[in-house]
């Protein structure tokens, strides 16, 4: 088989997938405070198995998604199932398809709606970076210019086994985290709503 | 009552109890009783939700011809641990524009509505968090209070899906609330009691759904449509229909608040469930025929707890099979089910009921 | 064709007349609308295909498709202006009920303003975007319609240009809701959208009013992209559109190139993209019924119908090497030969349908409750299918014989023997049964060419650098969702002057407002799922 090569990725990196549980356990090494650190353990195994999507797709990969749920890749095995319609009781957002300019504001908007901890997977080519149609006039160039992206997953579309792929990584990356180091929101209410002045913008814009 | 199972938990509470009061004044002991009560319910009902949430996961699964979750401990069987521990630390968005304090009050209304119902079931020979001479009564008074909580969630989010699925939820749980308390009254008026105790003693020989034949069918079946509507399981989830309104009267909570109507949808399941197991089934009683000695002792073996939680779960597999099978109803199918077809059958079921019971047209007593 | 041209300079002498397989119609926009009345009223031609906007540089101006379901004879008629700043036409939206949604598309990639059309809105790009972008002078530079965060400015209010008696142009602004209208925004990320469309809706406690529909959540501007691409360059975008129908939008696009560069298709090359077309449609159907039975709350149907499909898409992964965007057929032919236990994998297949079929039907169809939610819900009558240019499973659910594999056989279709599935009660359980009937009508089809499949080769001789002649071309073919239609017109160089595609679906989602007025806010979802629309493919 071909060997994929990547720039400053050793390609044995491909095939370790537990790479980032690795370079955790060496960053912890140096110590961690022992009720913190196994407080902080159990709600990452709680988080990171417990991953349940937002039902949003725009278009091709949403139905590469919906095979992902069926019989045959069946994300239950792994709890990602309870894929919920109100973005304040999901966790992640696969975003699955092309992100146009009229669109913007309401994704923008979705991610905003999100309960912390939140993450962001980047899923297909189009969400990565406009891909097919990066020269259109309407078509944002990659959604990491909106939100914060945590996985990209290439394709066009990604096959359902690369979107597992996907979450698992995404899964591996929140056991990384540590809630007690203070991964939920740190702004105040006040501030968050300085900076997202959605409300009043609204009402003002109907004219 | 206490020889029809091997285990007989009568006994070790009324040993308990002397034990508490030899060793401190009876006001304290009793304190310290209801303290334990409180805690045992609050922990049975939070283990058993978690348990549903799974059984159901894995059940739909399993039609849907899937393996459903099997990644978090052995067989799965952590995965709704591992949700609890998410749900509890997720965040609590506060919104502008709301009746906070309404917002805050539903969902506790809700799972204490649900807690309450929870506390009147008897688990096993002896083994009940209260056992009071209205049972049944109390049961249906504290089902009724959830609705106010989902009313005041629909409400208070600000929000027009949560709206509208809160008014759904409202006329059709008080629409429901109609059916399940006359099928359940028809079979108060077999029992000739209220008090839960006594009803499972008097199936002692015959489950009702045996005894009292026909009526008690009827009752049944009515009961098995309206309990699943009163949980806002499907076919009847119109209240939080996903495809219509996204999530419903629930649609703004986020973090545990969510979490609370989440288990209090599965809580309901269980409470639904169960009620029918007491009403119909016999409660904990092992399946008995009178006469039979040998072969009800051998029934006496097993567990009055294995017996109830066993009846419990395959009416609970039952009604998740209608969800998962059948289409959702329409708002106004859903009303002209209940006031033109349940509750007509209803009232001349009762009437039978009564005729029956007067007559004595029926086995066993 | 001639009886008709003469015909028509009878009775419109201002009217010239070009060259092509369809007979090109040019008339003065003044007489536009006296010419599309009396061709709908007296001649027939009751269904509009499609309308192209067009840019000719010296002039703007449109090509209208009309089609007669009665004779299944095409006409176009072209008009045109000469004002580029403030270019305005009659509009023909009294006429036809879709051409104002039609209408609305060019003026949104125009400019053209279509005098007394009711609704003159922008229909996919939001109201402040500055410029026409298919315009062949629009300015793409990213900082004039710069991406942004803040939220779209919202109107509640739709322009009109009205034409009063002494020939002046009144410009109005009535509301779209009444004043004191409760409105409801379903969308644009809603679960049961399909994709991401947005409805408003105005309602009456459960009931439905008003529907307002919002596209232009996906509109990725595929026709403008192709004009910088060369023809085989542009087939790809065809996978992207309708993603159900890849194999049947390839295959149109393919032929109305190879009908302009006179390409002959080897004959296996036209079985074998046949086959890659009914197969689609079996996998979309099922998707259909799986999606659709979610919709109303019955998930496990889902599963069993993803179920075929993932068989479909691993024939197609065997074949075409990937399990959506296939990019199989080209021009000239198709990509590469089939995979070797091509034949063998789909008799597998065909042996489950009949199986499925039955359980699908005891599952969902007999259901009583499915039965109530779908029986009389949502019915579109015979005539207003035609009018609102609803074609594929759900015209033929209200009566109209539109499958353009019978009536304008392509391929080796008219070889063929194979039903159209034809309903007439109009309604939502109508639509769903005719899906369920396609998968047998497919499967027929299937096994026959499964018999014919010729030895020889998969793909002409094509010059690697294809230009097509001056002139302009017009294909329909028929999608899993409806007749899909491609206009080309060539300048004669590598780029096509001007793609246009004719979705579908844009009519499907146009007639929800008018079947769905005064039905219940769930029916709006069974309605909306019957009509089976894919947003990316009415966007495009």
């Amino acid at each position: 088989m071909k060997q994929v090569t990547a720039q400053g990725l050793p390609y044995d990196a491909w095939k370790d997938n537990e790479y980032i549980e690795n370079l955790v356990e060496k960053l912890r090494e140096s110590g961690t405070n022992v009720l913190v650190g196994t407080f902080d353990k159990l709600i990452n195994w709680g988080r990171s198995n417990s991953l349940w999507p937002l039902t949003f797709a725009t278009s091709c990969c949403g139905i590469e998604f919906v095979s992902l749920g069926a019989a045959r890749f069946d994300m239950a095995r792994f709890g990602w199932e309870v894929a919920r319609s109100s973005p304040r009781q999901a966790d992640f957002m696969m975003v699955a398809g092309t992100i146009v300019h009229r669109m913007v504001p309401v994704f923008r908007r979705l991610y905003d709606q999100l309960a912390e901890p939140k993450y962001v997977i980047a899923c297909g080519s189009c969400a990565i970076s406009g891909g097919p149609f990066r020269k259109s006039y309407h078509v944002a160039k990659g959604i990491d210019d909106i939100v914060p992206v945590d996985v990209y997953c290439p394709g066009c579309p990604p096959r359902p086994e690369a979107m597992i792929y996907a979450i698992m990584q995404l899964s591996r990356k929140v056991k990384v985290e540590r809630f007690f180091g203070g991964v939920n929101r740190k702004e105040s209410r006040k501030e968050f709503l300085a900076a997202h002045p959605i409300c009043e913008n609204a009402e003002a814009n109907i004219d | 009552m206490s020889n029809y199972t091997i285990d007989n938990f009568s006994s070790l509470s009324t040993w308990f109890d002397t034990m508490l009061n030899s060793y401190m004044p009876s006001w304290l002991a009793t304190t310290l009783e209801c303290l334990l009560v409180g805690v045992g319910l609050l922990l049975v009902y939070s283990v058993l939700a978690l348990f549903y949430i799974l059984y159901e996961r894995k059940i739909c699964a399993y039609f849907q011809c899937r393996l459903g979750p099997n990644r978090v401990g052995p067989w799965g069987l952590l995965q709704s641990v591992a949700d609890m521990f998410k749900i509890l630390i997720k965040e609590l968005i506060s919104l502008n524009h709301i009746d906070k304090f309404l917002f805050a009050l539903a969902p506790y209304l809700v799972i204490v509505a649900s807690m309450l119902c929870f506390a009147v079931l008897p688990w096993g020979n002896g083994l009940q968090f209260i056992d009071f001479n209205i049972g049944v009564f109390f049961l249906i008074a504290c089902s009724s209070i959830g609705v106010l909580g989902i009313l005041l969630a629909g409400w208070s989010s600000n929000n027009k899906f949560t709206l509208i699925g809160a008014l759904r939820s409202g006329a059709q749980m008080i629409s429901y609330e109609l059916s399940v308390g006359l099928s359940i009254l028809t079979m108060v008026v077999f029992a000739g009691t209220l008090d839960v105790g006594k009803i499972v003693e008097a199936q002692a020989d015959h489950w009702f759904i045996f005894s009292a034949h026909i009526p008690a069918l009827i009752a049944f079946v009515i009961y098995l449509i309206a309990g699943t509507a009163e949980t806002n399981r499907g076919p009847f989830d119109l209240p939080e229909a996903e495809s219509e309104l996204t999530a419903g009267y629930h649609t703004e909570y986020s973090g545990i608040h969510f979490g609370f109507f989440y288990l209090a949808e599965y809580l309901n399941l269980f409470v639904v469930s169960g009620v029918a197991t007491l009403m119909f089934l016999g409660g904990w009683m092992p399946f008995r025929v009178a006469g039979w000695d040998g072969f009800n002792e051998i029934m006496g073996y097993i567990p009055s707890v294995v017996w109830f939680l066993g009846k419990t779960f395959v009416i609970s597999f039952i009604i998740i099979w209608f969800k998962w099978t059948y289409p959702r109803l329409r708002i106004d199918q859903l009303l002209s089910l209940e006031w033109k077809y349940l509750l007509p059958i209803n009232l001349v079921n009762l009437v039978l009921m009564v005729f029956i019971v007067v007559e004595g047209l029926y086995f066993g007593k | 064709m001639a009886n008709l041209q003469e015909t028509i300079s009878a009775k419109f002498p201002e009217a010239t007349f070009g060259e092509g397989e369809i007979l090109p119609v040019n008339i003065p926009d003044a007489k536009l609308h006296d010419l599309v009345k009396w061709l709908r009223d007296e001649q027939k031609f009751d269904f509009l295909v499609t309308i192209v906007g067009m840019d000719w540089v010296s002039s703007m101006g449109c090509v209208y498709y009309l089609n007669s379901t009665t004779t299944g004879q095409y006409i176009s008629i072209r008009t045109e202006t000469t004002d580029r700043d403030n270019p305005m036409l009659h509009s023909i939206a009294d006429l036809y009920h879709i051409a104002g949604i039609y209408e609305r598309e060019v003026y949104d990639f125009y400019g053209i303003i279509f005098v007394n059309n009711p609704d003159m809105r922008r229909l996919f790009l939001n109201i402040d975007w500055v410029g026409y972008p298919l315009r062949k002078d629009y300015d793409a530079t990213p900082e004039i319609n710069p991406v942004s965060v803040e939220n779209e400015r919202q109107t509640d209010h739709t322009d009109v240009w009205e034409e009063r008696p002494d020939g002046t142009i009144k410009h109005s602004r009535p509301r779209i809701f009444a004043e004191d209208d409760f409105v409801v925004n379903i969308g644009p990320q809603h679960p049961s959208t399909h994709g991401v469309l947005r409805f408003r809706t105005a309602l009456d406690g459960e009931t439905i009013k008003k529907i307002d529909v919002y596209m232009g959540y996906i509109h990725r501007g595929v026709e403008k992209l192709c004009e910088d691409l060369t023809y085989p360059q542009t087939l790809h975008f065809m996978d992207r559109l309708d993603y159900f129908s890849a194999h049947n939008y390839h295959h149109g696009l393919c032929l109305a190139i190879e009908k302009a560069a006179g390409i002959e298709v080897p004959r296996r090359a036209q079985v074998i993209r046949v086959m890659m077309d009914e197969l689609s449609r079996i996998a979309s159907h099922c998707l259909f019924i799986g999606t659709f039975c979610m919709d109303l709350g019955a998930t496990t149907m889902l599963f069993y119908a993803l179920r075929v499909r993932e068989q479909i898409l691993d024939i197609m992964d065997k074949t075409c090497g990937a399990r959506m965007t296939f990019n199989y057929a080209c021009i000239g032919g198709v990509m590469q030969d089939l995979a070797p236990d091509f034949v063998q994998d789909v008799q597998a297949l065909l042996d489950t349908i009949d199986r499925n079929y039955k359980e699908y039907n005891k599952l969902f169809t007999g259901n009583v409750i499915a039965q109530n939610r779908l029986c009389n819900v949502g019915v579109l009558s015979h005539d207003d299918a035609i009018s609102y240019g609803i074609t594929g499973p759900s015209g033929r659910a209200s009566g109209w014989a539109c499958d353009v594999r019978k009536t304008h056989p392509y391929a080796v279709y008219n070889e063929l023997d194979f039903e159209q599935v034809i309903r007439t009660e109009g309604d939502s359980m109508a639509r769903f049964r005719n899906r369920v009937d396609e998968l047998l009508q497919s499967k027929h089809i299937l096994e026959q060419l499964l018999t014919m499949l010729p030895e020889g080769d998969y793909c002409a001789k094509v010059p690697k650098v294809l230009k097509l002649p001056q002139g302009h071309w017009f294909q329909v073919v028929e999608g899993c969702r409806g007749v899909f239609g491609v206009y080309i017109e060539s300048n004669g160089t590598t780029k096509p002057f001007r793609l246009k595609l004719a979705t579908p679906s844009l009519p499907a989602a146009a007639v929800v407002d008018h079947i769905t007025s005064g039905q219940k806010i769930a029916d709006l979802i069974t309605i909306g799922g019957s009509m089976d629309y894919i947003v990316p493919d009415m966007d495009r």
